[in-house]
């Protein structure tokens, strides 16, 4: 499989990645050659093997509900750009 | 052209925990803005979700109520898309291999038209997921404003199978999947709050079309009544669409309540292009036997089980036992009632008549109650020992409402009591018939209706007290 031109203005454009023209090329190159790699891998017989979902064969660590966390607005707003009434304010957006 | 409605809907149940799925922050509803966020919530970099154990607890207590399959391995993904209200740009769900699979619920469908009826809805699939913060577009000089308490709230997705057929179907399916969530607990129901909201997706196709129509979504329903009034709409619409030669195109539209439409969303050609891929955050959910096992025991008597009990335990119809069985708490009132000496069948008819009534005229519910099981109980040995009738029965219910009288002390102070000493009955029926000789005449000439006459007058001259069998079989043995 590999990615053209077009394929890589759309995934740039879902991530929010700004490419640029000049860029783009070598954007493409790069992922093909990730999409060789991936190539290269599924070309191993993997037939029988469970696929793993996480490169740790570990299970989810879970903790107790309890409401323990502080209200910490104060210093979580004093790095934002815009608060207003304990909101952060971000260009309007509208369904 | 026939068509026929093709209906699947998708659920969302916030689960009622303390804390949120990966943070420790609180999911109390209405607290000032932002003041129940963690670092993860308002995605912090470097900040590691912890599972919430509670949530999966939830989950599986869910699975098990409507047989479903619970995986002991799922997986959490992340489903990508950038939105102010979610400041990770993903969120995480659960997408190839959710936490419940399958499963079927049985709900009674009430049409607006012809007899109820039952049906089976199969679920495909329910997972844990997160839920996004708040978007305010108010005013703030042209900005939104961004409350992210929200944010992190556990939620069970709930898809259904496209297996309803009706608006009333539909309903139906989400009435019953909401008294299983509250029933079991996982929810605490406020649907204003919006800890249960539905997203229907709605197609038509000729009747006898074996392949579906296009489907279009409508989104964030919070009412039962927008659900119906929403889907309703919406077939209209589609089908007139198609029979003035358009074509369906897939959409999201959003229900207007107030013009009682449906109008699509700003299409965002990209908006499904959600690009799953399993979170490296979080390595796979592992349940085992023991664990299920462990909340098996722990599940209650499930409304499907209580309502055949009721009809067997307490002689109920199967509607009253349907009726008494849709919440937990009115089940509970009712067994409370029984419990304190109330005959089933009358208690069945009181709390779903007089009682629901005045509820709904008040808008409260069963909890909110002010006469308690008990004394409902002890009015109702009232009308079964024949100390009060019917008619009575409803003033005291009344008086009950607004004080805290018991029906005894009620009775008493209104000169209720029955007459049910049948020598005072008898003496009081040969005045009558001594006053009323034409009546008796006309009566013994054949005229039948001169009975029920006779029967008024016996009323009156009791002033209502005394019990009206008794009343016409004293009367027929003195006449017959």
């Amino acid at each position: 499989m590999s990615l053209s031109l077009d394929d890589v203005r759309r995934i740039a454009k879902l991530a929010r990645i700004g490419v640029t023209d000049d860029e783009l090329a070598a954007t493409q190159l790069q992922l093909n050659r990730i999409f060789g790699l991936i190539e290269e891998m599924r070309a191993v017989d993997t037939s029988g093997i469970e696929p793993m979902a996480h490169a740790q064969d570990v299970g989810l660590r879970l903790r107790a509900d309890e409401a323990t966390a502080p209200d910490r607005r104060a210093a979580f707003q004093a790095i934002a750009p815009a608060v207003e009434a304990g909101l952060y304010l971000v260009p309007k957006v509208i369904e | 052209m026939q068509w026929e409605v093709v209906i699947g809907l998708e659920v969302h149940a916030q689960l009622s925990t303390q804390s949120k799925i990966f943070s420790t922050a609180s999911t109390a509803f209405g607290a000032a803005p932002n003041t129940q966020t963690a670092v993860v919530d308002i995605a912090l970099p470097g900040a590691l979700p912890v599972m919430n154990k509670a949530a999966v607890e939830k989950a599986i207590r869910f699975g098990l109520a409507v047989n479903a399959d619970i995986n002991r391995k799922s997986v959490f993904a992340r489903k990508n898309y950038f939105y102010p209200d979610l400041p990770k740009g993903y969120q995480i769900s659960q997408f190839e291999l959710p936490v419940v699979e399958h499963g079927a619920i049985t709900l009674r469908v009430e049409p607006p038209k012809g007899e109820a009826y039952d049906k089976v809805v199969n679920l495909t699939r329910a997972h844990l997921e997160e839920d996004a913060g708040k978007s305010l577009h108010e005013d703030f000089h042209g900005m939104s404003g961004i409350d992210l308490n929200r944010a992190g709230t556990p939620l069970l997705e709930i898809v259904s199978e496209p297996e309803m057929r009706s608006a009333a179907e539909a309903v139906a399916y989400a009435k019953a999947l909401y008294s299983i969530v509250t029933w079991i607990g996982i929810c605490d129901g406020n649907m204003q709050e919006g800890s249960f909201r539905c997203d229907a997706n709605v197609s038509v196709r000729p009747v006898g079309k074996a392949e579906f129509g296009t489907r279009r979504e409508i989104k964030n329903l919070n009412s039962f009544k927008f659900l119906e009034q929403a889907i309703n709409y919406e077939v209209r619409w589609q089908i007139d669409q198609i029979e003035d030669g358009h074509k369906i195109v897939q959409a999201t539209v959003l229900f207007d309540p107030d013009t009682g439409e449906t109008r699509m969303m700003r299409t965002k050609e990209d908006a499904h292009d959600y690009r799953y891929f399993p979170d490296p955050d979080l390595p796979p959910l592992m349940i085992d036997d023991a664990w299920i096992e462990r909340i098996k025991g722990e599940m209650p008597e499930l409304p499907a089980a209580m309502k055949t009990r009721f009809e067997s335990q307490y002689g109920l119809s199967a509607y009253d036992a349907g009726t008494l069985t849709a919440s937990k708490a009115t089940a509970a009132y009712f067994e409370a009632a029984v419990a304190a000496g109330a005959d089933a069948k009358l208690a069945a008819n009181w709390i779903m008549g007089e009682i629901s009534a005045q509820l709904n005229r008040e808008e409260k519910t069963i909890a909110d109650c002010p006469v308690s099981a008990e004394r409902l109980a002890l009015m109702i040995k009232r009308i079964a020992d024949s100390t009060i009738n019917n008619k009575s029965a409803k003033d005291v219910l009344r008086w009950m409402w607004e004080s805290a009288k018991s029906a005894d002390e009620l009775i008493a102070e209104h000169g209720l009591k029955q007459e049910t000493d049948s020598g005072a009955i008898e003496a009081l029926i040969d005045g009558v018939l001594a006053a009323n000789a034409a009546m008796v005449e006309e009566f013994k000439s054949g005229k039948e209706k001169a009975f029920n006459a006779l029967v008024g007058q016996c009323m009156k001259a009791a002033k209502g007290k005394a019990p009206p069998a008794v009343v016409n079989e004293i009367l027929k043995k003195k006449l017959g």
